[in-house]
């Protein structure tokens, strides 16, 4: 850790990207469970999510990085579906 | 050579504002500050300055878009009053804790209830913890003058911090006195230009304002704040050393008047130290050996300085325009504590005058002169906190 005299005034930031250093995960109630067949891969999700916790590979969804979401839900209620079952539904933890 | 004008210190201030040229200004009306930055949005819409006037809902927006604009990298202003400065409150420690230098004159006048619109303290004396510089004005020439110097006092780079100038509101915002501007090119060259040390804008180094910091470091950024307000008093006095070159003007930490062979003394802040300044001559005259000392720099306070002006004297009474309710006025404490920790001083009695307006007269420092007298001779110290020029 830090000593004071090591610390930048008025606690500015310089390293850019260090939110990455912090797993914000364990902050989660509820998770949010993909299922692939019932997505039609708009990534709705992805813009949607406020952290970056959602994966993406060639433009498709690929599933969650637990790492950092925290269970907002956003993803699961703007999540369209497909013929009216969600591709993201949130389930709670632990169960 | 400068040639004195017949100014309001409002006007003064405003001028000073416009011979600085910030990037932002954001800025509610609040009587008594509202001629101050309708001049200053006048001199913008006249093409006067290229300042970007940023009009908002409230104080505490003002304060908000003082505090983004100023992380984006800017020369940053605003102007306010009492309830002003109150609905301020949570950004002004948000300002000093991001280290922004924002400049602000503060238009001093009493908080409400009973509304009043008149000056007194309580406002600025208020935000005394909020992390800000605070430099006080005796008038308009004083407020001028703490205005210009403020930009060069809270942009060094060892500091970084905002800074208040305040100035009684009416008896100096409204009152024309007589002053001296300094020469535009002369107030632009003393101050230059800003560099921010960390801005927003700078896209090829981004970086981030305002995080959250737990227990694990907020006592150290605490500690490394109170360090940095350590670097103040001696930037104030090499500021006031090179403003003096340009203005003829002598600033230090504080200002004494006739101290150094005195006996009794005031320590008064703002305008009534002018008044109090005749009383002193006055009672002198009469066999009284009288002084005074009035404050410029209050936060950080001076405590050794002020400590050893006042060591010498036999009776002092710290004259408050502000009252802190079931405490004693807030310069007191400063000076109590100042005096204690240099274990030898004056007795010392505290007057609360002048609120909400209240006019402070000649014959109000007089009696406080008598007294002091009275308890420099052997006499007891009767109330330590008493309210003066008050009807009983």
């Amino acid at each position: 850790m830090k000593k004071w005299n090591e610390l930048v005034p008025g606690a500015i930031i310089l390293d850019a990207g260090n939110a990455v250093q912090f797993k914000t995960g364990s902050w989660r109630a509820f998770r949010p469970q993909w299922t692939e067949e019932n997505c039609i891969h708009c990534l709705f999700c992805w813009i949607y999510c406020p952290d970056m916790a959602v994966k993406t590979e060639d433009g498709k969804m690929t599933g969650f990085d637990y790492d950092y979401c925290k269970g907002c839900g956003i993803c699961a209620r703007e999540c369209p579906g497909k013929k009216g079952k969600k591709a993201i539904v949130m389930v709670e933890e632990g169960k | 050579m400068p040639k004195p004008v017949a100014v309001t210190g409002n006007e003064a201030v405003a001028n000073a504002l416009r011979q600085v040229n910030p990037d932002v200004c954001a800025a509610y009306p609040i009587t008594p500050q509202t001629d101050m930055m309708q001049r200053f949005a006048s001199f913008v819409s006249n093409g006067q300055v290229d300042t970007e006037i940023i009009l908002v809902e409230s104080e505490h927006s003002a304060m908000s878009a003082c505090i983004g604009a100023a992380a984006a990298g800017g020369r940053v202003i605003t102007a306010t009053s009492s309830q002003g400065l109150a609905l301020m409150w949570e950004m002004l420690f948000i300002a000093a804790g991001d280290s922004l230098p924002i400049i602000m004159p503060v238009v001093n006048r009493a908080l409400s209830a009973p509304l009043n619109i008149h000056g007194d303290h309580s406002d600025a004396m208020g935000a005394r913890d909020s992390g800000w510089i605070q430099l006080w004005s005796e008038n308009a020439q004083e407020a001028y003058d703490n205005t210009i110097q403020a930009f060069r006092i809270g942009e060094h780079p060892e500091i970084r911090l905002p800074v208040m100038i305040n100035m009684d509101g009416f008896i100096i915002s409204h009152s024309i006195e007589t002053m001296e501007y300094l020469e535009d090119e002369v107030v632009k060259s003393f101050v230059g230009e800003y560099q921010d040390a960390y801005p927003l804008l700078d896209l090829k180094k981004p970086k981030s304002y305002g995080p959250l910091i737990l227990p694990d470091l907020y006592h150290e950024y605490k500690r490394l704040q109170h360090e940095i307000m350590g670097r103040v008093k001696n930037v104030v006095l090499n500021v006031a050393e090179e403003f003096e070159k340009i203005s003829g003007r002598k600033y230090g930490l504080f200002e004494t008047y006739r101290l150094e062979d005195a006996e009794v003394a005031l320590v008064i802040l703002g305008s009534a130290a002018g008044t109090a300044k005749d009383v002193v001559d006055a009672v002198r005259d009469k066999g009284i050996k009288a002084g005074l000392l009035k404050p410029r720099l209050f936060r950080p306070f001076p405590y050794e300085e002020v400590a050893q002006a006042l060591e010498h004297l036999k009776a002092v009474c710290v004259m408050d325009r502000a009252d802190s309710f079931g405490g004693y006025g807030p310069v007191f404490l400063e000076v109590s504590s100042a005096l204690y920790q240099n274990g030898k001083g004056p007795a010392l009695i505290n007057k609360i005058y002048g609120l909400g307006g209240r006019d402070f007269l000649p014959e109000h420092a007089e009696a406080v002169f008598n007294e002091l007298n009275e308890i420099a001779s052997g006499g007891s110290i009767k109330t330590i906190k008493e309210y003066i020029g008050v009807r009983q």
